[in-house]
């Protein structure tokens, strides 16, 4: 049988393997069809630039110089640099929404965005809604146990968060249709329901 | 003397109430710290490769070229040229280095090739893999009423007699049903960050088995297991799959040996769904006989499935499910596919016997015409746990909360709402959850502050509540008055949390400890109020004369005649060594489902949900209807939606990301109502765990309710539109 040889990456090419730098780990080469062919090829002709740049994120309310390249995610800029671990890395597509902070006031995936596309603009983390005196969300995130092994809570209560900025008012029937954005597997959407409700009725008690 | 016994019901200060859970703030504004969240200094990070091809043969394998990219530190191969590779997704090499970035490009510039062998990765075909041999016996069993009849041709002439007894005077359904391998889907996915002290490691590892993994790391790494800490406070879910310290683990504590430098190695979201955690398919082909009431009489199955290249099925004991009728034949095998062993998820082989069984019996109920809740009501008797009673009191608080009398129409006659039909399903299930052995240490200061600590875990469960609130319950002091350690394999041993474990066991050991530490306190006590210790109780904050508050003093109080010296005790329990009258073991269970079914569109929704369940003694109520919700939202995942679905060319997992491997979302669940059922003689029984059996019944009540409203059964789960209108026109 004829060896199936592959340069892991120089056969395939999207939106995940641009964020990260990466060649999906020898994509489907027996597969590729021309065109996907053609835009391999073409993806391969792209330099990766690496080169390093200090900028400035305005996280929280305070400005914080990170040192990142045109590839770095915001996500991995918070974490790793200002260590705020808040936002969760679950799938690089964004689609689990637990990566979900604020960016000028709306709620985006911290791993689908690059660091330097962040720069002058204010992001607020889970965190933000944290300390001595919790923001109502997270309250009653708490008082209804919308939690259960937690890790997919911190983007759960930004997008709360975000959504209730928007809608205030909304009722239980917005609320199911307006928080799709985000994955539990734990299965807490029940509790998170009670806990944006509570929050609409004016908090725990 | 404090009663080691709990309190009677209704007495409890703290039990039963529904205190917020104590960690609850930490995780909802990301203060937590998982194991994906712990950065020490000068972190490298580490990210795996995985095999492009599910079955081949290793033919060139070289990380070097990976070393020279800018900041890749390390890189290894974790195969060899020549060796096999059973599934795509196996890890074959990792690189570590200063960031995500340089990480990823050096795993693209490494050269792998291979040799692809044959693959098998299709598990509803039986046929076709006894053609291919990926098939195995995994064991049968038979069962008549008449004992006699011991012969192989002769039971065959038995079960066609049976049958056709049952097709003249009742009815037999001969039906196909199957639900699907699902992933485990860990939002945290398996890995660790190690770190070295010389020769001693950290494995802050993401992990349901604190207690239980330094040796699984020492061992290999051929250090001494003393020198192993492992180190999880939070972990971001497991189900089952996170026992072990997974031979990326072992890798990753070697890599930060090599380098010098803490590394961090957590599975990409693709490799974590390839590798780290499925639950084995189940397919059915049965031959139901019932009598004209809907008993059934008689049950023959053959059923297979895979648990990866395992190859094994759904266990046959649990075959049919709850139910075991006077005559029963069942055989089961293997499938053996190129795919990742499975791991076992939440209530390993219930919730796919419930889903390809209990469907068999709702089918019984649609050919006579009988409401499917009677059907499940007259098959009680033959309940396999001695259990009639408690699913016949749940079956009606469940049917009042479903108003299932008045909603019940029979399968496929109910009102249409132009293309949209509703229908009811039901089913039941059954559970063990006896407590895990567990030790704790238990400690009163001079000061006041109580302490303990156990090699335990949070599963997603609430234990560090459930623990605080059975030392403040032995206490007499509030919830908060607690500080409850677990999380490192260097405090007393606890079990692992699986099976519905936990919560019964360290509620075992706090209980036996907090005991015995509160009566060295009454000892001490005793002398200064001119009683006897045995005279004694621990209320409300104080240390008093039994119903007296006038003769007693403040907890405070009572502590600073400790002098110096904490009191310091061991709390044990021993699972079926130690005598106990605070757990039990075995629990019932009723689920009914109401949803609605586009006959166009095929797309199912779910309306409502009824969930009743016992438990014993609830420690927590609104952690324990947590727990419920959350399972019957995994039920409705596995029911309607999630699936792992193969590439038989390549044996390539297609959908092993999350943008395709198919999940409810917030608005997809409907209503869902929890009921606790909890009256004396289940509360006197003492904890029974509860996390496995409410994600059990969910697939098979909901796989009823589309028949119910179709009157077309949906063989196969998830009930994807396609299989839904697939149903539909084929019984046109
Ligand atoms: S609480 Fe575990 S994933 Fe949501």
């Amino acid at each position: 049988m004829k060896d199936q040889e592959h340069q892991n990456g120089k056969s395939g090419f999207n939106r995940r393997d641009f964020l990260r730098g990466s060649g999906a780990a020898a994509a489907a080469t027996a597969l590729a069809t021309a065109p996907q062919l053609a835009f391999a090829q073409a993806a391969d002709d792209k330099k990766v630039v690496r080169d390093q740049t200090t900028i400035t994120l305005n996280v929280n309310g305070g400005d914080h110089k990170v040192i990142v390249e045109p590839r770095t995610t915001l996500l991995e800029a918070i974490r790793y640099q200002l260590k705020l671990t808040g936002a969760k890395p679950v799938s690089p597509d964004g689609v689990a929404g637990a990566a979900t902070v604020l960016v000028d006031g709306k709620a985006m995936n911290a791993d689908t965005l690059l660091a330097l596309e962040c720069a002058g603009k204010k992001v607020r983390t889970v965190e933000s809604l944290g300390g001595e005196k919790p923001d109502a969300v997270p309250a009653a995130f708490v008082h209804n146990d919308a939690q259960q092994c937690g890790f997919c809570t911190p983007g759960f209560v930004v997008a709360v968060r975000a959504f209730l900025n928007a809608h205030p008012q909304a009722t239980e029937a917005e609320i199911r249709h307006g928080l799709n954005g985000n994955i539990c597997r734990c299965g807490t959407y029940a509790n998170v329901i009670q806990a944006a409700m509570e929050v609409v009725k004016g908090g725990s008690k | 003397m404090a009663d080691m016994n709990w309190p009677k019901q209704g007495t409890a200060a703290v039990l039963g109430a529904t205190p917020d859970r104590i960690d609850g703030i930490a995780k909802a504004t990301g203060a937590a710290k998982y194991t994906y969240d712990i950065t020490p200094d000068k972190m490298l990070l580490a990210r795996a490769l995985g095999c492009p091809h599910g079955h081949c043969q290793i033919t060139a394998i070289d990380v070097s070229p990976a070393l020279q990219v800018p900041g890749v530190v390390a890189a290894r191969a974790l195969k060899n040229v020549g060796a096999q590779v059973n599934w795509e997704g196996d890890l074959v090499a990792v690189v570590v280095g200063e960031t995500e970035g340089a990480v990823a490009e050096g795993l693209k510039e490494i050269k792998f090739a291979f040799n692809p062998l044959d693959v098998w990765v299709d598990d509803s075909d039986l046929a076709g893999a006894e053609k291919a041999g990926r098939t195995q016996g995994a064991g049968d069993n038979t069962k008549l009423d008449n004992k006699d009849i011991k012969k192989p041709e002769e039971q065959d002439a038995e079960f066609k007699r049976l049958l056709d007894e049952c097709k003249k005077d009742g009815a037999v359904v001969e039906g196909e049903y199957g639900i699907h391998v699902i992933t485990h889907m860990c939002l945290e996915p398996h890995g660790s960050t190690c770190e070295w002290e010389g020769d001693k490691l950290t494995a802050h590892l993401s992990t349901q088995n604190v207690s239980g993994t330094a040796g699984q790391f020492a061992t290999p790494l051929q250090i001494a297991a003393t020198d192993v800490t492992v180190h999880c406070d939070y972990v971001g879910g497991g189900f089952g799959s996170k026992f072990g310290a997974d031979s990326w683990g072992v890798v990753c504590a070697q890599l930060a040996k090599e380098t010098g430098r803490p590394v961090k190695l957590m599975l990409d979201r693709d490799l974590e769904l390839k590798n780290a955690g499925t639950r084995p398919s189940g397919f059915i082909q049965v031959k139901i006989g019932a009598n004209k009431e809907g008993v059934v009489q008689v049950w023959d199955s053959k059923h297979w499935g895979t648990s990866g290249i395992q190859g094994g099925p759904v266990t046959q004991g649990v075959i049919p499910y709850v139910f075991d009728p006077p005559n029963r034949r069942r055989k089961s095998i293997g499938i053996n596919t190129n795919a990742a062993g499975a791991r076992a998820w939440r209530a390993p082989n219930h919730p796919q016997a419930c889903a390809i069984t209990q469907v068999a019996y709702d089918d019984i109920a649609r050919a006579l015409g009988i409401d499917s809740y009677d059907v499940f009501l007259r098959n009680l008797p033959t309940v396999t746990n001695n259990k009639a009673e408690v699913y016949k009191a749940e079956m009606e608080i469940a049917a009042k909360l479903m108003d299932w009398r008045k909603k019940w129409h029979p399968h496929g006659k109910g009102p249409a709402k132009g293309s949209v039909v509703t229908g009811l399903g039901m089913a039941i299930h059954t559970w063990g959850g006896a407590p895990h052995s567990s030790t704790c240490t238990v400690k009163i200061h001079p000061d006041g502050a109580v302490e303990t600590f156990l090699g335990s875990q949070d599963l997603g469960t609430g234990t560090r509540t459930v623990i605080a609130m059975v030392v403040a319950e032995t206490l007499g002091l509030p919830v908060d008055a607690i500080s409850v350690n677990i999380g490192s394999s260097k405090y007393p041993t606890s079990g692992s949390s699986g099976g519905s474990t936990t919560v019964g066991g360290v509620s075992e050991s706090n209980r036996r400890g907090a005991t015995d530490a509160l009566n060295l306190l009454l000892a001490k006590v005793a002398p200064k109020l001119d009683a006897q210790p045995e005279d004694l109780e621990a209320v409300k904050g104080r240390i008093q004369v039994k119903g007296n508050t006038a003769k007693g003093l403040s907890w405070k109080e009572a502590c600073g005649l400790l002098g110096m010296t904490p009191i310091e005790v061991q709390g044990n329990f021993q699972r079926g060594v130690t005598q106990t009258n605070l757990s039990s073991n075995g629990v019932a269970g009723v689920q009914m489902a109401e949803v609605a079914v586009d006959r166009e569109t095929g797309v199912v929704k779910m309306l409502k949900f009824v969930a009743v369940q016992d438990m014993g003694l609830i420690i927590n109520r609104k952690l324990a209807a947590s727990q419920i919700y959350g399972a019957v939202i995994m039920g409705i995942a596995a029911a309607l939606y999630e699936e792992r679905i193969m590439d038989p060319t390549t044996g390539k997992f297609l959908n092993a990301e999350l943008a395709d491997y198919k999940l409810p979302r917030l608005g997809d669940t409907g209503q869902i109502v929890v009921e606790l059922y909890e009256p004396e003689s289940e509360y006197n029984r003492g904890v029974v765990g509860l996390g496995e059996p409410p994600v059990i019944a969910p697939p098979a009540a909901i796989a009823n309710a589309v028949c119910n409203a179709l009157g077309v059964r949906v063989g196969t789960l998830p009930m994807t539109p396609k299989r839904v209108l697939d149903a539909i026109a084929k019984a046109k």
